[in-house]
């Protein structure tokens, strides 16, 4: 159902008449920009550099990253969880997780380890964010990684549940590294590919750059506010 | 909050802050901190002019076309089953919430960091309708629980309180027992708002950009509130400044790597939040209903004007964080929340003359701002058109300078007249005068002098001086 729309002609007439013109009726374009020093950065990078760029990116962001092949994810994912000091864990609900080989470590392992998984149930409602907010550690999977900045890029849906990536103290995400963009313009440029094609946006996007952190007393860096207090990122060569 | 923080006069509340040792220190180490990081985030892209420079030709072009990118914003929201109020005035945004909040019986509010919202006092008129309304930025519910103690910079609000200050306010009103160690702070801090995000009726949220062609807005935060504040919570309520959205997601980018460098030296922040309407159907987080507020309160005025481009701002401090006058007088003293060269500027079109017609001299006018302002406002001249308003039309010129002025119309009316006052200033100011330096001037002079000495004026004149030389004196 439509949202309604209120108070909009008077206040934008008055913008209007400020700029000594009469109200704008047919469509504007986008000038032809002077200036585009965002295609620059990293631009003739090969996917092999944009993963070097973003491993050291992820010393500056308070991240551990591991690199691993599809045959050794299960391995790595679980050598990171024990890391964190095990479960409760709660992921997406995402078939990629199945097509990677990792049904017999969320399935049968972590259970014969006493590892709790919980995996989002929209269908459950409010259940998924009491599991979420119990969890001592979320994962969920990257849809565009930002070597740059050393971001994971991801979009919502009714499976795909935001909080998984907020609320438990830990955080994992799962990166292809056929995601791998120099940076952010890449992921912007794909956002609107998508609504064109699609006329549709995810309802959250997230850009998440490690850890929680704050500097607001004495600029002293905590790492660890509201969201996760540890970050980690595994790369999966699918290439 | 309202926009205007101290009922003090300008000369008491820098009085204060040039004593407040602790906030002094604190803000030349934020200033150097965060300007280094600035300068190594800008400088190691190569080409940072002509980021500038594109981010000044975005907002140009967002501000001349502005009904437009507002009816499509709009348009775009409603589509997605987001409700859109546009608010001229505070009261009328004010009013709109209020209603929100009535509809829903809303008892419980929280906020992530929002500058608009203090502008509008909004806080102020959720406690009238008996809300409880809880800031959850660290610094902002810092202050918060301090009494409402004002922000003193608009990134780090809480710049200048000291780690042992914040122990003893989360001592006496939280019941905290641990340390004055940041991170003990910050966890307690952490697990008292868990809570309230949880068990919140509404959140409310500013925005850092909306994007017309889809209907969205970003919210760039690095701890993660944002998110919750708007994940949780069955309503969401956004307040955004009129000027703050771009044409799509791609210059929203661009946007945004201009906001992280120069704020926090970041390459990007670690929470940038892109949100679109309200959950869909089967979502289980989000907002079920979400409500968007645009709000003019004084902006329109200053479009089409000679102050224009000071609505190209996108809040990043950075012009706070080099600003040689904040430095000392820290950002108390401006009596608003809107500190630094960009507050001596936004402050007096948004709040009048009346209330800030001392911000525009609070300035070197070095221009320290208007280079690093990473969309080019031309800050320092804007500043420097304050004071003609001021003076031309306004009348209202510091009565020092006033003074100052009329002496010198005066004495420079005539030949004789000058020639008489540059000949008696030596005389005149002899009482003054110790050794080759004035250490305590009178009348102007004095507001210099408190601080440092004023060298005393020359026994020779420049004009005796220079006919001696024609005549082959020394």
């Amino acid at each position: 159902m439509a949202g309604m729309i209120q108070n909009r002609d008077k206040f934008l007439n008055q913008i209007a008449s400020r700029l000594e013109r009469p109200r704008i009726s047919s469509s504007v374009e986008r000038p032809t920009w002077k200036f585009q020093p965002q295609y620059e950065v990293l631009k003739d990078a090969t996917q092999d550099e944009l993963l070097e760029v973003l491993m050291e990116q992820c010393k500056k962001i308070h991240t551990n990253i591991y690199v691993t092949d599809k045959k050794d994810l299960a391995t790595t994912l679980n050598k990171v969880v024990s890391g964190y000091g095990g479960g409760p864990i709660v992921t997406w609900k995402d078939e990629r997780f199945s097509q990677w080989g990792l049904d017999p470590l969320l399935n049968k392992e972590w259970l014969a380890q006493k590892i709790e998984v919980y995996e989002w149930d929209h269908l459950k409602g409010k259940e998924n964010i009491a599991k979420a907010e119990k969890a001592n550690i979320g994962i969920t999977i990257s849809e565009v990684t930002l070597a740059e900045s050393g971001t994971v890029v991801l979009y919502s849906d009714e499976n795909k549940g935001r909080t998984v990536s907020f609320l438990p103290a830990t955080y994992i995400a799962l990166i292809p590294k056929s995601t791998l963009v120099p940076r952010i313009t890449q992921a912007a440029q794909k956002m609107r590919e998508i609504h064109k094609k699609t006329g549709h946006v995810a309802s959250c996007i997230n850009f998440i750059t490690g850890p929680s952190n704050s500097a607001d007393i004495e600029l002293n860096l905590v790492v660890g506010v509201h969201g996760p207090v540890k970050a980690s990122y595994i790369v999966i060569n699918d290439l | 909050m309202s926009m205007k923080i101290s009922t003090d006069q300008f000369k008491e509340r820098v009085d204060k802050g040039i004593h407040d040792d602790f906030m002094r220190g604190a803000v030349a180490g934020a200033q150097d901190g965060m300007g280094v990081k600035r300068r190594v985030a800008t400088e190691e892209l190569g080409n940072w002019e002509e980021w500038r420079s594109h981010g000044e030709e975005i907002r140009q072009h967002v501000l001349e076309n502005l009904d437009y990118y507002l009816e499509q914003l709009s348009e775009n929201v409603a589509k997605r089953g987001g409700n859109v109020f546009f608010a001229q005035t505070k009261e009328e945004a004010n009013e709109y919430i209020r209603g929100v909040v009535k509809k829903k019986e809303a008892k419980k509010i929280v906020k992530s960091k929002s500058m608009v919202t203090e502008e509008i006092s909004l806080n102020a008129m959720l406690e009238q309708e008996g809300c409880e309304v809880i800031e959850t930025d660290l610094g902002e519910y810092i202050l918060q629980i301090d009494d409402n103690d004002p922000p003193s910079h608009i990134v780090v609000p809480a710049l200048h309180k000291n780690k042992e200050q914040i122990r003893e306010v989360f001592t006496e009103k939280l019941g905290y027992t641990k340390t004055s160690k940041p991170e003990e702070l910050a966890w307690h801090a952490r697990q008292m708002l868990r809570k309230e995000y949880l068990s919140a009726d509404i959140g409310i949220t500013g925005c850092n950009f909306a994007v017309a062609e889809t209907g969205s807005f970003s919210l760039v935060t690095n701890e993660g509130n944002a998110d919750l504040v708007t994940a949780l919570p069955k309503t969401q309520i956004t307040v955004m400044g009129m000027e703050r959205l771009v044409p799509t997601f791609e210059e929203m980018e661009v946007l945004v790597s201009l906001l992280t460098r120069s704020a926090v030296g970041q390459k990007l922040t670690s929470y940038i939040t892109v949100l679109t309407g309200p959950k869909e159907a089967l979502d289980v987080d989000g907002p079920e209903e979400f409500h968007l507020v645009i709000v003019d309160n004084g902006r329109s005025k200053i479009l089409g004007g000679e102050f224009q481009s000071v609505l190209q701002c996108i809040r990043c401090a950075a012009c706070i964080n080099v600003c040689p006058v904040y430095r000392h007088v820290g950002g108390h003293s401006y009596g608003s929340i809107y500190s630094g060269p960009i507050g001596a500027v936004l402050s007096p079109l948004l709040g009048g003359y009346d209330e800030f017609k001392e911000l525009p001299y609070a300035s070197t006018l070095c221009g320290a701002c208007t280079e690093v302002c990473p969309v080019k406002i031309p800050l320092h001249n804007l500043l420097h058109k304050h004071r003609e308003v001021i003076v031309e039309k306004e009348g209202k010129a510091p009565i020092s300078e006033k003074l100052l002025m009329k002496a010198f119309g005066l004495g420079a009316a005539s030949p004789l007249m000058y020639k008489l006052g540059s000949k008696m200033a030596p005389a005149a100011m002899n009482p003054f005068t110790v050794g080759e330096k004035i250490t305590k001037g009178p009348g102007p002079l004095k507001a210099w002098t408190d601080i440092r000495d004023f060298p005393a004026p020359n026994k020779e004149r420049f004009r005796d001086w220079f006919k001696n030389r024609e005549k082959g004196g020394k």
